[in-house]
């Protein structure tokens, strides 16, 4: 089999048309192929972050990880960039801007020439809630939220996204099949919020599937940090890969 | 969870990075997700000189536990300090 991949930083239109700096890995071969775009967590477009890209290029996906912290330090590394937007008080983007950057990255994914057309969303932690966001803001075909936080419930007084509305009223909005990933000894998003969201997708009719795993937190999928659960990680990419062939094969 | 909280305050001072010394004027203080300590979240601080670009930068991620420690220490070393000089 035919195994090439290119991995690479590229230019990508982001919200607004502005450029700015997307990491992309695709395979090598004439396809068609779908494509995912990957949110990066809170710390930033970082090396796990590319790798969980580069990992969806070896199964065969275009994938692209806009670098949502690019406006605030470009060139920068990515360490620097994140605290670099939290000095300048950018922590939390804007909604309205994350969804113009994925928006972008779809664009840039749909433009490929062995693209079939069909975009997904991933992303983890800070990432999830934000999957969650592309997925009910943009016309999509799959979406994959692992263990976002904030999806459910109203963040405290003095919390920077207190006032934001809950992303679960906007559920409505859905527009294509939802995978979740969840530890259910997690806080954020706990086991009762992860039941509520199942209930507001249950009661509007949408295509979903929750799969919530025993003996595993927040972040369970982090291969280097003391969260990981090969058990569960390993289960859930089991679930990735069925879920992106089921949505994003066909052409 | 990511918490995205930040604290930030305005320092004066100096701090030593990959590129030998430098002023610092901000510090950002987080307790959230690190990208290097082996712990869930930590209690993060970076110094600052925004001027100088986002790499003037030193950062520290510190467990809750070492951060109150750390708290107590600068706190007990201020107090300690001869009378007149901490203004």
């Amino acid at each position: 089999m035919y195994d090439a991949m290119l991995a690479e930083t590229v230019t990508i239109a982001g919200h607004n048309g502005d450029e700015i700096e997307a990491y992309s890995a695709r395979p090598l071969r004439p396809g068609p192929v779908g494509g995912v775009v990957v949110i990066h967590h809170l710390p930033g477009y970082d090396r796990q972050t590319a790798e969980f890209t580069r990992a969806l290029a070896a199964g065969g996906y275009n994938a692209a990880m806009p670098n949502l912290y690019h406006r605030e330090a470009p060139g920068a590394s990515p360490d620097d960039a994140m605290a670099a937007a939290r000095a300048k008080g950018a922590i939390p983007i804007p909604d309205e801007r994350i969804v113009g950057e994925v928006a972008g990255a779809a664009a840039y994914l749909r433009g490929l020439t062995n693209a079939n057309g069909k975009i997904g969303v991933i992303g983890h932690c800070s990432g999830g809630r934000q999957a969650f966001l592309a997925a009910v803001s943009l016309p999509l075909d799959a979406a994959v939220d692992c263990y976002g936080g904030f999806v459910v419930g109203t963040p405290p007084e003095g919390h920077p996204l207190h006032g934001v509305p809950p992303l679960i009223d906007r559920v409505a909005d859905l527009a294509c099949p939802l995978l979740g990933l969840f530890g259910q000894d997690d806080v954020a998003p706990s086991p009762a919020q992860v039941a509520e969201l199942a209930g507001a997708l249950e009661a509007n009719g949408k295509t979903y599937e929750f799969h919530s795993y025993e003996g595993a937190g927040h972040a369970f999928m982090q291969v280097d940090r003391p969260s990981y659960r090969p058990e569960a990680a390993v289960e859930a990419w089991q679930r990735i890969w069925a879920f992106f062939g089921r949505y994003l094969l066909s052409s | 969870m990511c918490t995205y909280l930040t604290e930030k305050v305005s320092i004066s001072g100096s701090g030593k990075g990959p590129s030998g010394w430098f002023k610092v004027t901000d510090a950002s203080v987080y307790f959230d997700h690190p990208v290097h300590a082996q712990a869930e979240h930590t209690l993060n601080i970076d110094f600052l000189d925004p001027a100088a670009g986002p790499s003037a930068r030193v950062a520290v991620e510190l467990t809750a536990e070492s951060a109150l420690a750390l708290v107590k220490a600068i706190q007990a070393t201020l107090d300690s300090a001869p009378p007149g000089l901490v203004t």
